[in-house]
Formats: structure tokens, sequence, C-alpha cells
């Protein structure tokens, strides 16, 4: 099956107009024949996105990430723009999750684990010696993919974030903010003195997320949220997303390829080599990536015949 | 054609259904197998019930005639006013010191072993072994006890009771349960879940504000009842203080203050059940089996409180 045309495609995914005036596509100007597609277990990347400096957020320069001997992850350059939902796809165990955890230094827990090759972060690299991980997750706040609130009140699961940053100011507001920002404030504001655990799946993973922005981090990451969520609590937390992109960089993992294309500007899409390691196959805007891949592995992904 | 049911097709279609449905399987060895198992457990009980009854038989007589006399008078010679008073309050001042010294020793060994230590080699070789000083016999740690407490530090355990005293002793009982204390510990940081300390983490805080603030409230009803049990261990032990000396007969009247008491020799309640049984007159077998009984009844309430406090404050994930 040869790339079908734009008009086609964007009525079949039903994907709106991207809203990314800064993102410039820049194509290597041709279709790839047969010999010039990536062989499975080599990596790179057919299409590049250049966006102006101030608006790049992380700039991965050649990542590879390990567990112990293993390598999950080769070789991935990419940028992640500034105040736009970047989405990482691709098949189970391609290493997403992977990718996204080392975004954080959330890898830092697991013994094993290490990285090759650099993490900008607005242009500092995040490995260097002397970068306090803390620090760093204090401003690249992560929500996970099952909702995991303190099993403390609902207060207390917003307020913990800024209590040990050493926040001074008015924590009621805070909190309030916070909860309001996660679109969950109205379902709670009458019972914050109850356990964070005590609430729905989706209003947990709501309230994750006000903890989350709690910290007021630049960047949120995501690990798959709506995966445990049913489909109104999953659009509840999309729509909560794009209202947060004004705010924050977000980077999201998804299985969910919908999902993807629902809310986000730049998609990234990874799969495995023979090695097992993942890599970065294509990444573009995500209209681009839907409608016209330039690489077959990711069209055969996108169109459900592989993965 | 659906719909339209013949009279005569019904019952034959029921009826075979019917017959490879039903039908009273007799399935020897499963009965026999059942019937062991029950004999298993009704042999265990049998012998416990026995022993049981025994006791409250031969001692009951103790607790009908003297009361709570009993309780609180001293050892004697005499079978009529020889009581655990003493040997009580040498358990609980045993007690007192395994608790001060084992818990903050073991559950700090626990949080280090469970959130500090890197997965390495060597730390699961601590570990493995940190169990098998659980299972060590305690009398060995007796030994350990009368070497290190009573002789080698004789100056700062006992000055006057060459060592024997209730510091040395409870050191002794400390270092017993240790292990049970730091492996229970241990598991029940375990068991809260990695996602609790990500969520943490997440949100900008240090390991140690993550371990203060959420891991070690999550697993303290764990590591309480953990603690219990083994304060419950270390009031029944008997061997290591038969070796450290907390067999005194008898012990001088108790108008020393506190501190002396310390330092001086005592008596536990393990260790005067093991002498009185030991004694030729036989009027003491019931004060052995009256000791037995005051023995098991604080275990089994010390026990007691461990079982209610995990079922009030167990948590589920």
């Amino acid at each position: 099956m040869t790339i079908r045309t734009e008009t086609e495609d964007a009525a079949a995914t039903g994907v709106s107009e991207p809203e990314s005036p800064t993102i410039r596509v820049m194509t290597s100007g041709h279709e790839l024949d047969e010999s010039e597609r990536i062989a499975p277990g080599t990596s790179g990347s057919t299409k590049h996105l250049e966006f102006d400096d101030d608006q790049v957020v992380f700039e991965l320069d050649q990542l590879s990430c390990f567990y112990g001997s293993f390598r999950a992850v080769r070789d991935i350059s990419l940028k992640v723009p500034k105040n736009q939902i970047t989405a990482l796809i691709g098949p189970s165990g391609c290493g997403k999750s992977t990718l996204l955890r080392s975004f954080n230094r959330m890898n830092d827990l697991i013994d094993s684990a290490r990285i090759e090759g650099r993490i900008l972060y607005h242009g500092v690299d995040l490995y260097e010696d002397g970068v306090d991980a803390v620090e760093v997750r204090r401003r690249i706040g992560m929500v996970f993919q099952k909702p995991n609130p303190f099993p403390k009140s609902i207060y207390d699961n917003v307020a913990f974030g800024p209590r040990v940053a050493g926040f001074r100011g008015n924590m009621d507001q805070l909190v309030e903010q916070s909860l309001r920002r996660a679109a969950i404030w109205d379902e709670v504001k009458d019972k914050l003195r109850t356990p964070g655990t005590s609430l729905s799946g989706g209003q947990q993973q709501r309230l994750c997320i006000a903890r989350a922005i709690a910290v007021e981090p630049d960047v949120i990451l995501m690990d798959e949220p709506c995966s445990a969520l049913d489909p109104i609590a999953t659009l509840k937390i999309e729509e909560l997303m794009r209202e947060l992109k004004e705010n924050y960089t977000i980077v999201i993992v998804t299985h969910n390829m919908q999902q993807a294309a629902r809310v986000s500007d730049v998609t990234a899409f990874l799969t495995m080599g023979e090695d097992r390691a993942g890599y970065l196959v294509e990444m573009a805007p995500t209209q681009e990536l839907f409608t016209r891949p330039t690489n077959r592995l990711t069209e055969d992904y996108i169109t459900g015949r592989f993965g | 054609m659906a719909g339209v049911a013949r009279p005569e097709a019904i019952p034959p279609a029921a009826e075979l259904v019917r017959r490879a449905i039903s039908g009273k399987r007799i399935d020897v060895g499963a009965r026999l197998f059942e019937g062991i198992l029950l004999f298993s457990l009704l042999a265990a009980l049998a012998i416990l019930v026995t022993l049981l009854a025994d006791v409250v038989g031969r001692g009951w007589v103790v607790y009908a005639e003297r009361g709570t006399e009993f309780l609180t008078s001293g050892n004697s010679r005499d079978p009529a006013q020889a009581g655990v008073g003493q040997a009580l309050f040498g358990s609980l001042a045993l007690m007192v010191i395994v608790a001060i010294v084992s818990f903050p020793l073991g559950i700090g060994a626990a949080i280090y072993l469970e959130e500090y230590a890197r997965d390495t080699p060597f730390t699961r070789f601590i570990t493995v072994n940190i169990r098998n000083l659980a299972g060590v016999p305690a009398i060995v740690y007796g030994l350990l006890g009368l070497a290190v407490f009573v002789i080698a530090l004789q100056d700062l355990t006992g000055p006057n009771s060459n060592g024997r005293s209730i510091i040395s002793g409870g050191l002794t009982l400390a270092i017993v349960v240790l292990p049970i204390v730091i492996i229970t510990a241990s598991e029940a940081l375990r068991a809260v879940p990695g996602t609790i300390r990500e969520a943490a983490l997440g949100v900008g805080a240090t390991r140690w504000e993550t371990i203060r603030s959420h891991v070690l409230p999550y697993a303290a009803p764990g590591i309480l009842t953990g603690t219990i049990l083994a304060m419950a261990r270390a009031f029944g032990e008997a061997a290591p203080l038969i070796m450290v000396g907390g067999a005194a007969s008898f012990v001088a009247a108790g108008d020393a203050n506190l501190i002396d008491q310390l330092f001086g020799p005592y008596m536990a309640m393990p260790t005067l059940v093991y002498n009185w049984a030991g004694l030729p007159n036989q009027d003491f077998r019931a004060l052995t089996a009256a000791g037995i009984m005051a023995l098991l009844t604080t275990i089994l309430l010390v026990n007691a409180i461990a079982i209610v406090l995990r079922n009030r404050y167990a948590r589920r994930w």
C-alpha cells in the first residue's frame, strides 16, 4: 500500500490542524524507496523537526539507555518543543517508558540503569556532574501509568510537593489552584480531608496531575496516564492536557494511537530492533506522521498492520 | 425452523445433558487424603490441648490458694512463699532493654537494606545471612553474650555482679531478636509499593523525605507487629539467660534503687520456671506449672496485641 493522500487520511483519523506555528518540517524531499528504508535494528529519523533554540526544552543527543548490559534504547536524537504535547508511540517493549523516565532521572532509582549520550534540558546536560536529581524532578514532574495517590488526604497529596520544596506561601490557596487546574476541584472541594485513595481511578489520576503541577514544574512527563482509565475519564484527562500545555511542556507515552493523534502536537514513533533495543523511526508533527508517514514501519504501525 | 419445538425433541436433549452433568463420584484417594490432613490437624491440636490442660490442672491450685500474691512475691526456698514477682519484674526490665536496643538497630538496618543499599551480590549475601542468623539456636547467642557482655564488658554491665546483670541479659536477648526485627521490618518496608516512592520522588522529594513522610508511616503497622512478636520471643527465651546468669535462684530483697537493680543479679520468668522444675521438692511442681501459666498468658497477651494492631492498621494497596 502506498502512502495515502492528506485529505483522505485527515478525514479518516480525524486529526485536527495542529496549532504549532513554531514547527517547521524539514523532509528529505523525496519519497523513500525500498533501499532507503530503515533496516530493523538500525536507527535514525527520516524527517527532522527543527525548532527555534528557545523553543527546545529537551534535546537528546545519541541517547542510549541500558539496564546492566541490556541496551533498552539505542542512539536516540530528538528535540522536544516547549509548550506542546509530544507523544512517544510504539509497540510494547520498545523503550518508550525507559526513555521517558530518563528525562527526569527517574531511572536513577534502578541500580543497573545507566545512559550513554546526552539529554540536554534547556541546554544543560541532565546527567553531568553536579546536577541534583531531586532538583531535576522538581522541575520535571511525572504522572504515572497507574494512579498512585499517597494514602493520605487529598489535601496532603497536593501539599506534599510544595512542602518539601519549602513553599512558604498560602498552602490552602496553592492546593485549591492546583486542584482547579487539574479540573478536579469541584469534585473534591468538600472532602479535602478524605483519603486520596478513596477517589475513582480517573479522579485519582487527576489528583496525581494536581500533585505534579503543585510544585510548578516546567515539564510534565506522562507515562501512559490513561491506560488504567475508562474512556470518559480518558477524555477528561486529554482535555486537561490540552489546557495544561499553555503553561507546561508535556511529553506523553501512549499505547493508544488515537490518543496520540487526538492530543499531541508532535509524535515520535519508536520500535524495537532485532536486539530488542528501541530506536527512533520517525518524528514529525502529529498530523504529518499520521497522514504521510515517510517510513514503512511507521505506516505499518499506524495502520494497524504491526504492533 | 428454530422455535418450532417438536414435543419429542425436548426431553431427550435435556435428558442427555442431565446425564452428562450429574452423578456422584466417589473418589477414594481424595477422601483418604482429606482424612490424613484432618488427622494431622487434630493430632497437633490434641498435643497442645493436653499440654495446656496438664499445666492448668497442676498449677491452678496455686492461684486458687494464693491468688495474686503468687504473682507479686519473690522467690523463696519455701514453696508456700515462693512467687514469680521478682522474675516478672526481671523479665519486664529485660524487655525494656531489648526494645531500646533492638528496635532502633533492627529498623535502621532494615531501612538501610531496603531503601539505600544497592542490589549487589554483597547485599544479597548479607540479607541471606540475616535470615540464617534468625535461625541460629538462642543458646549460641547466650555463649556470645557470656563472652562479650558478662566477661569482656563486665566493668560496664555489672561491676558488682560479675557482669551477670539485667543489662547483660537484655543486651543478649536484644541480639537474639535483632535478626527477627530486621527481617520483619524489611518485609514491612518491601510491602510499600514502589509506585509510592516514585510518586514522592517525582514531585521533588529527597530519598530521606520519601522514607520519612511516606515509606516509614505506611510500613509502621507491619514493623510494629513484627517487633511485638519479636518481644514475645525474647520474653520466652530461657537458654541464653541461663548462659548469661539470669538464673540466680535467689535475689536479695529489692530495696536497691532501679539503677543498682539494672546492674545487679536478676531473675527472669523462663529461667525461674527452669529452676523450679529442677528442684527435688514435689511442692515446686505446682509452682512450676503456675509459673508456666503466667509466662504463657503474658506471651499470648502480647501476641494478641500484635494481631489486633495488625488487623486495625493493615493497609490494602
